[in-house]
């Protein structure tokens, strides 16, 4: 029942308390969202103990949907959707919490579209039916459109549209592949069918429209994820949106690019993905974006956007791992994914806890706080390390593992690839001090107040997360990888 | 297995660890129980040290061939990586143990004392407990990577302390310094780390030396190349030139953190990595060569700007620098056993100095706040005469200055001469290392005159702390003075550790390594001196520290000297040695600044914000808004113009047709 279920209630669930919120009154929204957001939690967590690591793509249901179009309901997760569903639903009621100073109008509707976006983000991870997924994809862009447009900074309408118009135009071009290869499957086969079971094992060679195809998807992974030169919607829908906004897309929606590589664009086109040629570019701009966005966020005024260009690094890393496609990158790859959603996400709530004291996110307006708020001070400390990938924390193994893995097949992109480790330590180092350390010569800092109970219970599930990923990262990576041995065999034999 | 008590093993780290819970909380909810940080903080160390003592004795006992492993449960298991969180018990960490354990528990005692009236207290002893629990899991890692777990962790707490008084900005700098320095070092310890599971197929130390001789070519690129990046993990944490900028910086912190992390164990953990490693740099000549030449050169180097240094833990700061450029003469040379036996002798005499520099600062400083004076409490200028005011911190630290010049029959004076008789042997086999025995030598000289002078302008000639300040002047508490007595008797004694046969010792601490440091050996090119020969060096060794001192006594006066705030500035060379060469300054002209300005005018401002951002991305906002305001132009709403366009277009397309 719960297996069969799962899925599916976890992506109907947040809909229907969406429309609840939306009927209520104008003061319960948050505690209602908090509650529904928990409830969500609740039902996710037994999938850890029901997920079977070596049974593959599993929890699948399926409902006919368009049957005359080939077009069907279908869910399921294996090892690499997993993680990402469950990171979904452990981020959620943090935001909702997170938000809930930080957001005083039009509460109702905030909190109802956070719940919207939630179905959309697991149903991005959970399809296994193109014309779904890409129904999902909208979904979740949508209400991320208005949480930046509608409640985020002074300049959040461009920020808003920039995302919105980039998005959609990867978004547009991956449909008109995705349309593609119903057809030219459909025909090969005498069955027209979205299903993703059937366009990967049918699929083949497709010739010349392979490079087409791969280009397309590529275009809208590699936008979301952000790969350079397609990352600077992000600094700006970071910095504009509120704080659950930068959670979120931090923490899950960048995951989407990502994972449409491991799920779509690699095992659909392997050919192309793996060519020596496109092998080159994706990893030069994983370095680029791993290097130049490790120096560009060192540079930063504000803070958030300091973040955002971390991401650039970051999301660098998990793309050399995904394209090194040896175990240990690949399982690297997913778990700085998943570290990236907490170490990150945690970075933003600071942020953003910062900003309610001081109405600023620009560095220079803090220093020498440690002295004033110790216990923020700290908790910023152990998330920067976990973000640098200081050992004993997730972020050392996620990105050892992906260095491990790299240097078997690119060597050289993995000793420079290295280099990040000192350039993450320069720019978030750096902006500690200016925040926590120095004087303390701004007035204005001299009375903020600590954490309170309710920004420590956001932080402290994050922690926990951040040191138990760092010590015993086991049980994770044991459920993923059968899926991580699964996707390197399906793509490797095939590229050649 | 049979359970002994090497089992308790894990005990060691986790206890200093339990006492960082304790007082990170405490300081976090109660920063004023000073008596609750205190107990906790020194009982988990001593705590500490007793089980160390019981492991290592149970050590002695099974005396096993091969290091005893425990293995806690599966860290990173994936496909052929197998990294375990487990540790190692074997002679060469059994050392370790017992110098981090004892040591810092008397650096802890000392630092109640010195540190009783911070109201950082207990942020204090949470770091300094938390820095023992990471400086454990270094030394008795079962794996390279458990290692560097310990490895960045001390780093890390190296940072907090540096930085511990972090309202003012030149702590807070030097601590981010100290760390990303260190991070450039972590770079070189992570490539070895890849290139070693690339080639032996694991990270277990077992392991990797177990199949080092079968499957790395001796004078090979690859173990070259591990050997290079291992070492350059080691000039970042043991601050070997080109990385050794950030130590003398480090002395920004508390000085008892600055005996017990930046003297007397973080910054050995390199010497340790070569030690621990003897096998790879003996199947790597041209690595050893490098690791013994750069020690030779630091050694010198450092020497040289410490002639000039005011500030007394700047002196003792360069010195360190200088005594860990020993250690690498050692170890790059092959003598392992002398190098750990220079890293356990100096642990003791450093610490000493260390700490009795800091009796001195917080005499000073005592004397200074009792009158409100803002003088500087740690330029030797500003000293002078302190014998009669700290009757035991004067004695007990020319114990440690007699030793760290290596006078016969100090602590010092036997290991330092076993390094330079190494290097002078291997001489014989391969001549570069006459020069880096006359390095050393030269090295010996310097220390010899610089530690001299510290102790004459701080300690003897007239006082120059000020008439007001003068009556101020006194002793430390027991508390401070007690742990001082305990490192003068180990930096008078601690030579009987390993007296040679060629004065009748048993040369105890050659035996015990003997297990680690067999397999190397073997593969080195056999030198050995003749009696004569070592009596010899000895002579020369002798003889070139007394000049030292000599002339340190005969060329200084004390009496000269004007405090501080009257004294002229440095001219000529002596400015140079003063500024440190300028090497801190050529550093930030030539990589720090140029990095900032690439980062910031080009990358930021022009690739991204220009470039990418305007002319690509909102270029092509722009283009689109531009090619829709040309296509609203043509809907000109004119029959006229639509046909004739239409007859152009159906022209273009017959023409294409007919060809």
């Amino acid at each position: 029942m719960y297996a069969h279920w799962v899925l599916t209630a976890l992506l109907a669930w947040p809909l229907f308390a969406a429309v609840v919120i939306w009927l209520a009154p104008e003061r319960l929204a948050k505690h209602l969202a908090l509650s529904a957001s928990l409830v969500e939690l609740a039902l996710s967590i037994p999938l850890w103990w029901t997920f079977v690591p070596a049974a593959g793509m599993q929890l699948t249901q399926m409902f006919p949907w368009i049957p005359a179009w080939g077009i069907a309901y279908t869910v399921g997760v294996d090892g690499i959707s997993l993680f990402l569903v469950l990171l979904t639903t452990f981020l959620v009621p943090l935001s909702v919490l997170g938000s809930y100073r930080y957001i005083t109008k039009r509460e109702r509707s905030f909190y109802a579209l956070l719940l919207v976006l939630t179905t959309g983000m697991i149903g991005v991870f959970v399809a296994l039916d193109l014309f779904l997924f890409y129904v999902m994809w909208e979904v979740m862009l949508i209400p991320m459109y208005f949480i930046i447009g509608v409640w985020g900074g002074d300049n959040r309408l461009y920020a808003a549209i920039k995302f919105f118009v980039y998005t959609m135009l990867g978004s547009l071009l991956m449909l008109v592949a995705i349309l593609g290869l119903y057809v030219t499957v459909g025909a090969r086969t005498g069955q027209y069918s979205f299903d993703y079971a059937h366009i990967l094992a049918n699929v083949g060679p497709l010739g010349p429209a392979a490079w087409w195809f791969f280009g397309a998807f590529f275009l809208a992974f590699a936008i979301k994820v952000p790969v350079f030169p397609f990352h600077t919607w992000l600094p700006d829908a970071h910095v504009e949106a509120p704080t659950a906004g930068s959670v979120l897309l931090a923490g899950v929606l960048l995951k989407m690019g990502t994972y449409g590589f491991l799920r779509f664009a690699l095992p659909f086109f392997p050919a192309v993905a793996l060519h020596p040629a496109v092998t080159t570019v994706i990893v030069a701009l994983s370095l680029i974006g791993i290097l130049y966005g490790g120096l560009v966020a060192m540079v930063q005024p504000d803070f958030k956007k300091l973040i955002a260009y971390s991401s650039v690094a970051h999301l660098g890393f998990v793309m050399l791992g995904i394209w090194a496609l040896t175990l240990q990158s690949v399982q690297g790859a997913l778990l700085v994914m998943i570290n990236h959603g907490i170490s990150t996400g945690a970075l933003f709530f600071l942020a953003g806890m910062l900003y309610e004291r001081r109405h600023s996110r620009l560095i220079a307006a803090f220093g020498g706080i440690a002295k004033v708020v110790p216990l923020l001070a700290a908790v910023l400390t152990i998330v920067s390390l976990s973000s640098i990938g200081l050992p004993g924390t997730n972020g050392f193994v996620g990105e050892f593992l992906i260095l491990i893995g790299t240097y078997q097949t690119h060597p050289v992109a993995a000793v420079l690839a290295t280099i990040g480790v000192i350039v993450a330590a320069m720019y978030l180092l750096g902006a500690l001090q200016r925040v926590i350390y120095n004087p303390l010569d701004k007035h204005e800092n001299e009375k903020l107040p600590d954490l309170s109970l309710r920004e420590l219970a956001v932080l402290v599930p994050l922690l926990v997360g951040i040191v138990w990923i760092g010590v015993y990262p086991k049980p994770i990576l044991d459920r993923m990888e059968p899926s991580a041995r699964a996707f390197i065999q399906s793509v490797r034999p095939a590229a050649r | 297995m049979t359970h002994t008590a090497m089992d308790l093993v894990w005990l060691i780290p986790i206890l200093p660890l339990l006492g960082f819970v304790l007082n990170g909380t405490l300081a976090l909810v109660r920063p004023a129980a000073k008596t609750a940080v205190s107990v906790i903080g020194v009982s988990v160390l001593v705590a500490a040290f007793a089980v160390a003592v019981v492991v290592v004795r149970a050590l002695v006992a099974a005396h096993p061939a091969a290091p005893v492993v425990f293995t806690y449960w599966q860290w990173m298991p994936v496909g052929t990586l197998q990294v375990n969180a487990a540790l190692q018990v074997d002679p060469l960490s059994a050392v370790m143990l017992l110098v981090v354990t004892g040591v810092g528990s008397l650096i802890h005692i000392f630092s109640v004392g010195y540190m009783r009236e911070d109201a950082g207290y207990a942020r204090y002893f949470a770091c300094l407990n938390l820095f023992v629990f990471f400086m454990l899991t270094l030394v008795l890692g079962a794996s390279f990577p458990v290692m560097f777990v310990g490895w960045e962790g001390v780093g890390l707490c190296s940072y907090l302390l540096i930085g511990f008084w972090f309202n003012e900005q030149i702590n807070a700098d030097a601590g981010k310094k100290a760390f990303i320095v260190n991070r450039i070092g972590d770079f070189g310890f992570l490539v070895a780390m890849l290139l070693l599971f690339q080639h032996a197929g694991s990270l277990d130390f077992t392991s990797v030396f177990g199949t080092a001789p079968t499957v790395f070519r001796a004078g090979g690129p690859v173990i070259t190349a591990i050997t290079l990046f291992l070492f350059l993990g080691c000039t970042g944490k043991s601050a070997q030139i080109p990385l050794y900028t950030w130590l003398p910086d480090a002395m920004q912190g508390p000085t008892p953190v600055s005996a017990l992390i930046h003297a007397a164990t973080m910054v050995t953990a390199g010497v340790y990595l070569v030690a621990r490693c003897n096998l790879l740099f003996a199947l790597a000549p041209i690595s050893s060569a490098v690791v013994a030449g750069i020690g030779a050169l630091t050694a010198l180097f450092a020497a040289t700007i410490a002639l000039k240094q005011w500030d007394i833990k700047r002196v003792l700061a360069y010195s360190t620098v200088s005594q860990l450029g020993y250690m690498f003469l050692g170890v790059g040379t092959g003598a392992t056993v002398a190098g750990i036996f220079h890293l356990a002798t100096h642990a003791f005499f450093k610490a000493l100095l260390f700490l009795g520099s800091g009796s001195v600062i917080y005499a000073m400083h005592h004397a200074y706040h009792a009158i409100h004076s803002h003088e500087d409490a740690q330029d030797m200028r500003n000293m002078g005469g302190l014998k009669d005011y700290l009757p035991w911190t004067w004695v007990l630290m020319w114990i440690a200055t007699l030793a760290i010049a290596g006078v016969p029959p100090l602590s010092g004076f036997f290991s330092k001469d076993e390094i330079l008789g190494a290097a002078f042997a291997r001489g014989g086999v391969q001549p570069v290392w006459y020069l880096f025995w006359a390095l050393g030598l030269a090295s010996a000289l310097l220390t010899a005159f610089y530690m001299t002078r510290l102790m004459r302008y701080t300690f003897h000639g007239p006082n120059r702390t000020g008439e007001p300040a003068r009556p101020h002047l006194h002793e430390a508490p027991w508390v401070m003075t007690g742990p001082l007595l305990a490192l003068g008797a180990l930096s008078a004694l601690g030579g009987v550790l390993n007296l040679p046969a060629l004065v009748g010792g048993g040369a105890r601490l050659e035996h015990w390594l003997a297990p680690v440091t067999e397999a190397g050996a073997a593969l080195l090119p056999a030198h050995e001196a003749s009696r004569g020969t070592e009596w010899a060096l000895i002579g020369v060794a002798v003889a070139v520290a007394l000049a030292g001192m000599v002339g340190a006594f005969r060329l200084l006066q004390p009496e000269a000297l004007l405090p501080a705030r009257l004294a002229p500035a440095e001219t000529g060379f002596a400015r140079v040695l003063w500024r440190k060469w300028y090497v801190d300054e050529l550093y930030d002209a030539v990589i720090v600044r140029p990095i900032q300005w690439l980062s910031r005018e080009v990358l930021w401002k022009i690739v991204d914000v220009r470039l990418v951002d305007g002319a690509g991305v909102n270029g092509a906002a722009a283009t689109s808004r531009a090619l829709g305001w040309i296509g609203s132009k043509l809907q000109t709403g004119q029959v006229g113009f639509y046909v004739a366009v239409f007859v152009a277009g159906v022209l273009v397309v017959l023409r294409l047709a007919a060809r």
